[in-house]
């Protein structure tokens, strides 16, 4: 599947499309098929979105997957920094990154 | 230290109104982000891998208490309550708001700060000796001279748009602390048969995809002719970089093609011209900068007796401290690397301590190292113990300088959009694994870069390790025999690569090697160079 992230134009926090806005958490992407550049297109317009491009990722049963470990490491904040994801009460959190 | 004058200050404060006018601009809609990326670089801002990064200069390494003091604000009040000290003295904020970017601007030219051309195509942050005014090694302070620089370099308009970023270092002494000669243009003050004070031009350095030594292209240029020369260099590199191949724009790979001896003639040939034009900066300028780096007022008739019944203290002042040259004083070294933390990274806590103490014990005064380490340039032995139980309380009386746990690591994939694997980790692991080992090892400097840009030095590590992306697999080469220092060489690749838990195996394998091989005061690099990759091989490979 195809989804879309960038960073909020503002606070330059990670962002996913999830067919209506901008979520800070990948499981509420949404598969864009071939509509990718029209999305990007409107919504950098809008400047909802900055520096927005299209990924790879998988969908099974723990949710959605970016396919690359950059956007994995995106999604979940710095596997360094277990404090500073968005699961900062999960310390098994970074296994999902690799 | 460095007083901003009228126009300095002018200058930095009418660039922070201007960013703040081309943010409303681009929140407003005014300005796209293809238009408005390039100004954000300008002044520092990156779109990293979680938000916007602001990476601040930090002239020459050189800070006072309240520029000290002003970082850990920005920390706490802007960021995450942490920065990132750089390979290139900076620091850098890895959680920045777009619409706060200004007042942390304004917050910084407060205290004759700014974060202009740590980005682009221009000149950098001028590094040098981060012992400068202190070291008891040093010919004359080489700062002066880094600011003469910087005052140059800054919003010049000939280079402000150069085929690729350029770097310079200045030192001024025959140990080379700063990596000098893998710099764009390495400068040493040097001083000839005649007595007078000069710079050698090294031109041509620099580690990246393709690392290279920078060549001695003149090895003395009359100081008061100094910064026409580095005009020339320049120019020439303006002139013919390739500003069609990003990988072939750094002026090395101009040196090296067009040959040393092309390259400097042509630059002797502009020199000659420019000579005629009168572009130096007037005399009068430099004295009134060297005059703000004279020495503090150093006590004299001090003991130079150390008190060493806290044997941990004791190990402390044996690795983390450094002749100085004045007597009954030293240069201290607060290691950023505790056994497992993050390499450079600091709190804000522990920001506002180090400020403290150097107001407390250092004249106001502290430096940041490439290795990303902080310098108190100048204590009184007498107060080496209180400093040492301060900085003990609050996590920074790690006695590793120049040891295997005191890493130098770019924040890799963890942070970096250009990154391909994650550095931090790997540094974590190392340290964590031979922590009980250090002392034992003795020197032995380790480097980490993420990816082939080369921001944490491998190429330079005693023993280097580069992360690379297989097939979106974290990958790790190994490399062994590099030095930054005046023995300047570059690192050679073990051979097949390892994963996150081969390279720190690998690593433990090649400093067991050593231990077996090593002669009589020996540190890990002249094993290597007395015996040659073969043994390593054979121990990592099998």
């Amino acid at each position: 599947m195809k989804i879309l992230t960038g960073n909020d134009l503002k606070s330059g926090a990670v962002t996913w499309w999830t067919g209506v806005e901008w979520s800070l958490h990948v499981e509420d992407a949404v598969d864009v098929g071939d509509n990718a550049d029209t999305v990007l297109a409107r919504e950098q317009a809008a400047r909802r979105v900055t520096g927005a491009y299209a990924i790879d990722a998988t969908r099974d049963a723990a949710g959605i997957r970016p396919a690359h470990i950059k956007e994995r490491i995106r999604a979940l904040g710095p596997t360094v920094r277990p404090d500073l994801t968005l699961k900062p009460a999960d310390p098994e959190a970074g296994n999902w990154v690799i | 230290m460095y007083k901003y004058d009228q126009y300095d200050q002018a200058m930095v404060d009418a660039r922070v109104e201007e960013f703040r006018d081309q943010v409303r601009r681009r929140l407003e809609g005014h300005l796209s982000e293809e238009a408005f990326r390039p100004l954000r670089l300008m002044n520092g801002l990156y779109l990293q891998l979680h938000a916007y990064m602001l990476r601040v200069a930090i002239p020459y390494g050189t800070l006072s208490g309240a520029q000290m003091r002003m970082l850990g604000h920005i920390a706490d009040k802007y960021d995450r309550g942490y920065g990132h000290f750089t390979t290139r003295q900076n620091i850098q904020y890895n959680w920045i708001k777009l619409e706060e970017a200004p007042d942390i601007l304004a917050d910084l030219a407060s205290v004759e700060m700014h974060a202009i051309q740590t980005s682009g195509n221009c000149i950098r942050n001028t590094t040098s000796d981060q012992y400068a005014g202190a070291a008891a090694d040093e010919l004359v302070d080489p700062r002066p001279y880094a600011e003469l620089i910087r005052q140059w370099s800054t919003f010049h308009p000939e280079f402000s748009f150069l085929p690729r970023k350029f770097k310079m270092a200045v030192i001024a002494s025959d140990t080379d602390r700063a990596a000098m000669r893998l710099h764009d243009i390495g400068i040493q003050i040097v001083r000839n048969a005649a007595g007078d004070l000069g710079a050698a031009f090294y031109v041509g350095g620099g580690m990246g995809r393709t690392p290279m030594i920078a060549p001695c292209i003149n090895s003395f240029v009359p100081l008061d002719q100094f910064i026409t020369y580095a005009e020339a260099c320049l120019r020439v590199y303006n002139r013919h970089g390739r500003r069609d191949n990003k990988y072939k724009a750094r002026i090395k790979i101009l040196v090296h093609e067009l040959g040393k001896d092309e390259y400097t003639r042509q630059v002797e040939a502009e020199f000659a011209h420019l000579l005629t034009q009168n572009i130096e900066p007037p005399t009068a300028e430099l004295e009134r900068i060297k005059a703000q780096f004279v020495d503090p007022p150093f006590e004299t008739g001090l003991s130079d007796e150390i008190d060493r019944s806290d044997p941990d203290f004791a190990l402390w002042v044996d690795n983390n401290t450094v002749a100085h040259k004045a007597p009954g004083y030293a240069v201290a070294v607060i290691s950023l690397k505790p056994v497992g933390a993050i390499p450079g990274d600091a709190s804000g806590d522990q920001i506002r301590v180090m400020a403290d103490l150097a107001e407390r014990y250092s004249f106001d005064e502290l430096r940041v190292t490439h290795a990303q380490n902080i310098v108190l340039p100048h204590v009184r032995k007498a107060d080496l113990y209180a400093l040492w139980q301060v900085l003990d309380a609050n996590g920074l009386a790690t006695a590793n300088l120049d040891q295997i746990g005191d890493i130098i690591a770019c924040p890799g994939l963890d942070y970096c959009t250009l990154a391909n694997a994650r550095s931090i980790p790997i540094a974590q692991k190392i340290s964590e694994r031979m922590a009980a080992r250090e002392q034992e090892i003795g020197e032995l400097k380790l480097k980490i870069s993420g990816c082939i840009n080369a921001c944490g030095h491998h190429h330079a590590g005693h023993i280097g390790i580069l992360g690379v992306d297989r097939k979106g697999i974290e990958n790790y080469q190994l490399l062994l025999g590099g030095s930054e220092g005046a023995d300047c060489s570059l690192g050679t690749i073990t051979g097949p690569g390892f994963d996150e838990s081969g390279i720190v195996d690998a690593v433990e394998r090649v400093t067991n090697r050593y231990l077996s091989e090593r002669q009589q005061g020996e540190r890990f690099l002249d094993t290597y160079r007395r015996i040659g990759m073969a043994p390593f091989k054979e121990a990592i490979y099998g």
